[in-house]
């Protein structure tokens, strides 16, 4: 009686999770995997196979596509922990307890306004008859107007600003449970700053540091808006092809196809930086 | 002689606040140093100033006769042993201890061959491929001892190092600390505020209170001679009386104590501003005699102080049992007594006579304020 009162509270508890998982997770992904295999003969007419898979090696186009998004999007990872290991460790470990609200606060800022208006904010800055562009004028560094949009520099800017929040969080969570006297160990015996840094606070930071670049690994790759907004139509981002295959050719067999190999490719790219730094998905996500 | 470490009139202000207040002190190669003090009495900033994570607001600090003032703490052959050990969880033992010798570019045989000697000389020979959370509490503590005692530091600093032990382990830790100090006869400075552990292992104790040395000298000098009458309160057990001087200021001193008992003390510390002063008096338990109650009056001998009362509790404890008695004006006063277990043992009510010599009743002034 007992028992089943338990099993039944667990099983309420779980439905609306499991609800969630099946509705949104695994029969649209079933749906999409199903879709890709599927060849369109003629009007209503299918067959299944590997063909657009097929088609998107043969079309090195859309390979190199993913291949770039790749590469930038683990750019982007890097700069991302660049940038936030050291912020994460002063919000950590320098600043006092109370400012330390504050400047968490800071870093969630960018992600209060939609990521629409936030990459406006970007163009308003960056175009040709933008602010950057007429600042510089006025001070006479540059005598026309530039354009600082669409290009590389610009997207891979736009994506470390968006994704840094995400690459902080872990990286602070992780630093927090740092005991200072392990630092001070290092110094004592013997160890200098580079030492430190390298032997003691980046191994003990590492599950911060792989779960951050996953997350912003992840997010960088499949994003949509800031690499199409900031980088112009030719910015080459394999998730605009996506959307190209689906929305504009309207040959939603190939998008499914498309849509695949990007989960494919980014989960491959995941698996082998757990390999790399020796992590696993159970001492990074679910650290004790 | 020569001195592994000195202070000279070392300071530490952190703004109005003064942490440590004009400590000079010196330390001869090769002995167990202990710092005893209260918490919050500035021990870890003394010690941090030493091992060069705190700068000195004022004075000197000398290794092996050399200012290192200078120096940052990774140039300074002073290891230290952290309250909770700070072994490096991310590496497992051996690392650990060849993480120091690393950071000096030692050779890869030669750090096997070293890591191997410290690992049997603290009796963990086989232990050098376990992860740090395989280990017991002692184990750690082992551990930490020997990631610094491969490095040959001048100077060990310990801070508190058993304080995260239990109570029993802590009692074994005691006296294998004393032994590893002896066998790889280095100076070690520890740091405490069990005033048991400092008697025990050290040459050497300096009492700490308030930022400021109150005392240094040998356990047994700062048992049975106390400068002042914070040490006399703060090292061993005593029974502790304030009162005041009815006659006399230099050797016996006739006081009245403030619950109305009256006896005869030696003045210690300095002489006493004559009669009037305000006093305290320890007089240790163990230099109270119990015996029952004979007659009307308890019997008078010279050079003795006497008090008639009647026996309140027992305080069980094996060889260090104590009885409280309760004087005839109402004064609870603690008193060794070996309790047997036969049926001439004291039991509560019982009358008995109390004495303790004129001269282990130590008298300080109390201090004004
Ligand atoms: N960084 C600091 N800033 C301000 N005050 C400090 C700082 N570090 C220590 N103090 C103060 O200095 C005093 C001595 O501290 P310290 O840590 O040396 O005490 P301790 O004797 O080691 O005590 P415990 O036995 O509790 O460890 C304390 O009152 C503490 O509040
Ligand atoms: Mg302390």
């Amino acid at each position: 009686m007992d028992k089943d009162i338990k099993r039944l509270s667990l099983i309420l508890l779980m439905a609306p999770f499991a609800l969630w998982i099946l509705l949104l997770i695994i029969i649209p992904h079933v749906g999409i995997f199903l879709l890709s295999l599927r060849e369109k003969i003629s009007y209503k007419e299918f067959t299944y196979g590997l063909g657009n898979y097929i088609e998107f090696l043969n079309e090195p186009i859309y390979w190199n596509t993913l291949l770039r998004t790749g590469s930038m999007s683990l750019l982007v990872t890097i700069l991302a922990l660049l940038i936030g290991f050291p912020v994460a460790y002063y919000i950590a470990k320098v600043a006092r307890k109370k400012s330390k609200g504050a400047l968490f606060l800071l870093c969630l800022l960018p992600l209060w306004v939609s990521e629409l208006i936030r990459t406006f904010g970007w163009i308003l800055l960056l175009r040709e008859t933008g602010v950057v562009s007429g600042f510089l004028q006025t001070i006479g560094i540059i005598d026309q107007p530039v354009e600082f949009l669409y290009n590389d520099v610009t997207v891979i800017m736009g994506l470390v600003y968006t994704v840094m929040l995400f690459m902080i969080v872990p990286l602070v969570s992780t630093l927090d449970g740092m005991d200072d006297a392990m630092v001070e160990a290092g110094y004592n015996l013997g160890g200098s700053g580079f030492t430190v840094l390298r032997r003691i606070i980046i191994p003990y930071a590492m599950p911060g540091i792989v779960a951050g670049s996953i997350v912003v690994f992840m997010l960088a790759a499949g994003s949509y808006l800031t690499p199409i907004l900031l980088g112009g139509k030719n910015s080459s981002w394999f998730t605009e092809q996506i959307y190209d295959q689906f929305i504009t050719r309207y040959n939603w067999e190939s998008g499914a196809a498309f849509g695949f190999l990007l989960l494919a490719f980014t989960s491959i790219v995941v698996w082998l930086g757990l390999r790399l730094t020796g992590q696993s998905l159970a001492t990074t996500v679910a650290k004790d | 002689m020569e001195y592994d470490l000195t202070c000279e009139s070392v300071c530490k202000k952190f703004g109005e606040f003064t942490a440590v207040d004009d400590v000079s002190f010196q330390i001869p190669s090769g002995s167990f140093f202990s710092i005893l003090g209260p918490s919050g009495c500035g021990k870890t900033t003394l010690m941090r100033m030493i091992a060069g994570f705190e700068s000195t607001t004022s004075g000197d600090i000398k290794i092996k006769g050399n200012s290192v003032l200078s120096l940052p703490p990774n140039k300074r052959n002073v290891k230290m042993v952290f309250q909770h050990l700070a072994l490096f969880p991310m590496m497992n033992v051996f690392e650990n201890i060849a993480y120091g010798l690393r950071c000096q570019g030692v050779g890869k045989e030669e750090i096997k061959r070293k890591v191997q000697d410290v690992l049997e000389r603290v009796s963990l020979p086989d232990v050098g491929s376990k992860e740090i959370s395989q280990l017991s509490g002692g184990q750690k503590q082992r551990i930490a001892i020997a990631r610094c005692m491969v490095l040959d530091p001048d100077v060990l600093l310990l801070d508190e190092p058993l304080g995260a032990l239990d109570l029993k382990l802590r009692e074994s830790m005691k006296i294998e600390l004393k032994l590893l100090q002896h066998q790889f006869n280095t100076t070690f400075i520890y740091i405490t505020h069990d005033q048991s552990e400092a008697l025990v292992m050290s040459d050497n104790v300096a009492v700490m209170n308030q930022g400021r040395f109150e005392q240094i000298g040998t356990p047994q000098a700062l048992y049975h001679k106390p400068a002042s009458a914070f040490v006399a309160g703060f090292v061993g057990d005593a029974n502790r009386w304030s009162g005041r001087v009815v006659e006399g200021a230099d050797g016996a001193v006739k006081v009245q104590t403030d619950g109305g008992l009256s006896l005869v003390g030696t003045a210690a510390g300095g002489s006493l501003s004559g009669s009037g002063t305000d006093v305290e008096i320890f007089v240790r338990p163990e230099f109270i005699t119990v015996a029952r109650a004979k007659g009307d009056a308890p019997a008078q001998v010279n050079g003795q102080n006497h008090q008639r009362g009647v026996v309140d509790s027992l305080l069980f404890n094996g060889a260090n049992s104590r009885v409280l008695v309760r004087s005839t004006n109402n004064q609870l006063i603690e008193a060794d007594f070996l309790l047997t277990g036969g049926t001439d043992d004291l039991k509560p009510g019982d009358a008995v006579d109390l004495s303790w010599s004129i001269e282990r009743s130590a008298c300080f002034q109390a201090a004004r304020g």
